[in-house]
C-alpha cells in the first residue's frame, strides 16, 4: 500500500472524536474501582471501632487529605502522561508536595515529643504491616487505571506506569484509612509513602511491558 | 538568521495543520486528508534528515507513524501545540524502530529539535517494503471486514452496518480495533 493509498484509507470515514473520551475513561475506571477495594478492605481488615472518635482529631482530616492529595496528583499525572508531548513541569510540584508537606508536620511533631516517645510516633503499632496492606489495596486500582491507559498515548512509559501505580497506591491507602489507626504525621510520612511507593516501582517495571503502542 | 526564517515558516505551517487537524476532529474529512497529507509531507522530510544510512527505512517508518497519529488523534487536547505532540508521536515511533532493529548506529542527528519537525515537506514517496494492504489480510473478519466496507470500499457506517449485518457500534469498533491491531502487527513483526 503506498502512502497516499494509506492516508485515504484513515481519512476515510474517520468520522468526529469526542473530546475528554480518555480522561472519562479514567474517571470511570477509579469510580469502577473503589467499591471493590472497600469490600476488601472489609473482608481482609475491617472498618476500625473508633473511626467516628477519630473524626473529631484534625491529624485524621489531615491523614484524609494528604492520601487524597497524592491520588489526585497521581490522577492529574496519568491523564498529562497519556498526551504525547504535554509539558509536566508543574505536576512534579504537585505530585511531591503532599509528602513534603506530611515530612514538615513530622518534623514538628518529633521535635515536640518527649525524648523516648519518638520512636513510638514513628512505628506506631502496625508499621510492619501497612505498606504492604496499602499495596494490596491498591490492586484494584491499579488494574483499572491500567486498563484506562491503554486507550492512551504515554510516550514516557516507565514515567506513566510509576505514575499510575501512584494514584493507585493513594486510592489503597484512602481505602485503609478506614481501618488503620495510625495518626502520626511520622508514621505516614515514612510507612504510608512507602505503602503507595511500591505500586509506583511496580508500575514503572510494567509500564514499558503493557502500555506500549 | 536562517534559524529564524525557518522558524517562521514552521509556525505558519502549523496553524494551517492545525486548523485542519481541528476541522478533522470535528468531522470534516476533507481536512482531515489535507491534514494527512501535509503531515506525511512533513515527516517524510524530517525523516529522511534522520536516517540518512537507511533510507529504505523512511517510508515504512512514515506508514508507521501517521496509522499511530490517527489511532491517537483523540490525545491531542485542542490547546496544545500541534508540533509538540506530533514531535512526541514520531520521536517515540523512531526509537521503538530503532530499538527494535536495533540499528541505533542509524541516528545520525538529534531527536531533540522540535521545531524542526514541520520545517520542510518532501512529496518525492519513496516504495513502502512493508505492504499494509496484505497485512490488513491477517486481521480477523470481524475487524477486516468494517474496514474495507468503511475505509477502503467507502461506505458509510450505516451501509456497512446493513451489507455486513453487524450493529452500526460494531462496525465502527471493527474499524477503531481493526487500525490498533494494525498498528500492533506493525510493531511486533518488524
Amino acid at each position: 500500500m503506498k502512502t497516499d493509498e494509506l492516508i485515504a484509507m484513515l481519512a476515510q470515514g474517520a468520522g468526529p472524536v469526542a473530546r475528554g473520551i480518555a480522561a472519562r475513561r479514567v474517571v470511570i475506571a477509579l469510580a469502577l474501582a473503589f467499591p471493590p477495594t472497600l469490600l476488601l478492605m472489609q473482608a481482609l481488615y475491617g472498618v476500625r471501632a473508633t473511626l467516628l472518635q477519630d473524626a473529631v482529631l484534625w491529624m485524621f482530616w489531615a491523614k484524609l487529605a494528604f492520601v487524597v492529595a497524592v491520588a489526585g496528583a497521581g490522577w492529574a499525572a496519568v491523564l498529562r502522561l497519556g498526551r504525547p508531548g504535554a509539558a509536566l513541569e508543574r505536576l512534579r510540584l504537585a505530585l511531591v508536595a503532599p509528602v513534603l508537606a506530611m515530612w514538615l508536620l513530622a518534623v514538628v511533631e518529633l521535635v515536640r515529643a518527649a525524648q523516648g516517645g519518638r520512636a513510638a510516633l514513628v512505628l506506631g503499632q502496625t508499621w510492619l504491616e501497612c505498606p504492604f496492606r496499602i499495596a494490596i489495596l491498591s490492586v484494584p486500582a491499579f488494574v483499572a487505571l491500567l486498563w484506562a491507559m491503554r486507550d492512551f498515548a504515554p510516550t514516557r512509559l516507565r514515567l506513566a506506569g510509576a505514575t499510575a501505580g501512584l494514584c493507585a497506591g493513594g486510592v489503597g491507602a484512602l481505602a485503609y484509612t478506614f481501618h488503620c489507626p495510625e495518626l502520626a504525621a511520622a508514621f505516614l510520612g515514612v510507612w504510608y509513602v512507602l505503602g503507595m511507593l511500591i505500586p509506583a516501582v511496580v508500575g514503572a517495571w510494567l509500564g514499558p511491558r503493557v502500555l506500549r503502542w | 538568521m536562517q534559524r529564524i526564517n525557518q522558524g517562521g515558516g514552521s509556525s505558519t505551517d502549523e496553524e494551517r495543520l492545525r486548523s485542519l487537524l481541528a476541522l478533522g476532529l470535528a468531522g470534516d474529512e476533507a481536512a482531515y486528508h489535507a491534514f494527512l497529507t501535509g503531515l506525511g509531507e512533513r515527516l517524510r522530510a524530517f525523516l529522511r534528515r534522520r536516517l540518512t544510512r537507511a533510507p529504505e527505512e523512511v517510508e515504512d517508518l512514515l506508514q508507521e507513524i501517521l496509522l499511530a497519529v490517527h489511532n491517537q488523534r483523540h490525545s491531542y487536547e485542542r490547546s496544545q501545540p500541534l508540533t509538540a505532540w506530533l514531535h512526541a508521536i514520531a520521536k517515540y515511533k523512531l526509537i521503538d524502530c530503532l530499538r527494535r532493529r536495533s540499528r541505533r548506529e542509524l541516528l545520525q542527528d538529534s531527536l531533540d529539535d522540535v521545531p524542526e519537525l514541520l520545517a520542510s515537506a518532501d512529496r518525492e514517496a519513496s516504495e513502502a517494503r512493508r505492504d499494509l494492504a496484505k497485512l490488513l489480510q491477517t486481521l480477523p473478519p470481524r475487524q477486516r471486514l468494517p474496514i474495507e466496507c468503511v475505509k477502503l470500499q467507502g461506505l458509510s457506517v450505516a451501509e456497512a452496518a446493513q451489507h455486513l449485518r453487524m450493529s452500526e457500534s460494531a462496525v465502527k469498533v471493527g474499524v477503531h480495533r481493526g487500525l490498533k491491531a494494525l498498528a500492533a502487527k506493525i510493531r511486533d513483526t518488524a
